[in-house]
């Protein structure tokens, strides 16, 4: 998996329902043209040892943030037992593209570091627009 | 009101079950029968984070449920039960009869098994282990979501 961690960086890995991580890495790479980053998974037609196998090729060797689409599920849960059993790997849920746009420019910092940085950039993401 | 849905998911808690069957059931307790997630705390924390607070999520060995099946068929609540596993479901079945129903979830590709259904793959083993348990009075049907169609065993075994 063709990756941009060679300067050390950490790779995001977008870990979604359907196509939702496909879109979210093209949405982030047409606002800053930023590639080899991100890369995305579907849990789309997998099981859970299929899952854990396009984690394990998506990751490569970390260190990397998993970002996932929601606080449960086969996505949380293969993400959570794939974190537990490697370092460097951190899971943030609810994932968003707020979140993803702050990532990419902030790679330089451990996994647990990222993985803060961004459920704050993205929850402030979140709000209601005054009428 | 009882179980609403039994179901075999090797995905056990997940979306299509909390949302997918869970709003419209308007389900108010899952109980997960598995006897590895039901010695570990820390793969109970994990499934309990897919569920919101409203939902009660029991766990429970075979034999837990076995013994425990009535009690929840009598409450008054709606739940869902949930298997991991053909193996779990045909245990199950085989020392609770009032069990009448198990709806096929979602079993995914694993060496040995071909597609049966978009999300059905089974070995020939497991195909007859559904059919037995159909054999035995329980109505075995595949549906990933409320709005599919139940497909009888036949037609995927």
């Amino acid at each position: 998996m063709s990756d941009s961690r060679q300067n050390g960086s950490l790779l995001g890995v977008i870990v979604s329902h359907a196509a939702v991580a496909q879109a979210l890495v093209a949405a982030v790479s047409a606002i800053t043209g930023i590639e080899g980053a991100l890369v995305p998974v579907s849990n789309e037609g997998c099981g859970t040892d299929a899952l854990a196998e396009r984690l394990r090729q998506a990751v490569g060797q970390g260190p990397a943030v998993l970002f996932v689409d929601l606080p449960g599920g086969s996505c949380l849960t293969s993400s959570a037992r794939y974190a537990k059993q490697h370092a460097d790997i951190a899971v943030v849920t609810g994932v968003n593209l707020a979140m993803l746009l702050d990532f990419v420019f902030h790679r330089d910092v451990p996994p647990a570091d990222a993985a803060r940085r961004a459920v704050d950039a993205g929850g402030k993401a979140i709000r209601v627009t005054p009428a | 009101m009882s179980l609403a849905l039994y179901r075999i998911d090797d995905r056990l808690i997940h979306g299509q079950v909390v949302v997918g069957w869970g709003q419209p059931l308007d389900c108010s307790f899952i109980v997960l029968v598995d006897d590895e997630v039901r010695q570990s705390d820390w793969e109970q924390d994990l499934y309990r984070m897919g569920v919101p607070p409203h939902i009660e999520v029991i766990f429970a060995s075979v034999d837990d449920a076995a013994e425990k099946l009535p009690a929840w068929e009598a409450d008054s609540r709606v739940g869902i039960l949930l298997v991991g596993d053909i193996d779990t479901a045909a245990a199950l079945t085989a020392c609770a009869n009032q069990i009448k129903r198990f709806n096929v979830g979602g079993i995914h590709h694993r060496a040995g098994r071909t597609e049966r259904l978009r999300f059905v793959y089974l070995t020939d083993d497991e195909a007859a282990k559904l059919r037995q348990m159909a054999a035995r009075g329980v109505e075995v049907t595949a549906q990933d979501v409320p709005s599919a169609r139940a497909v009888p065993v036949g037609e995927f075994t």
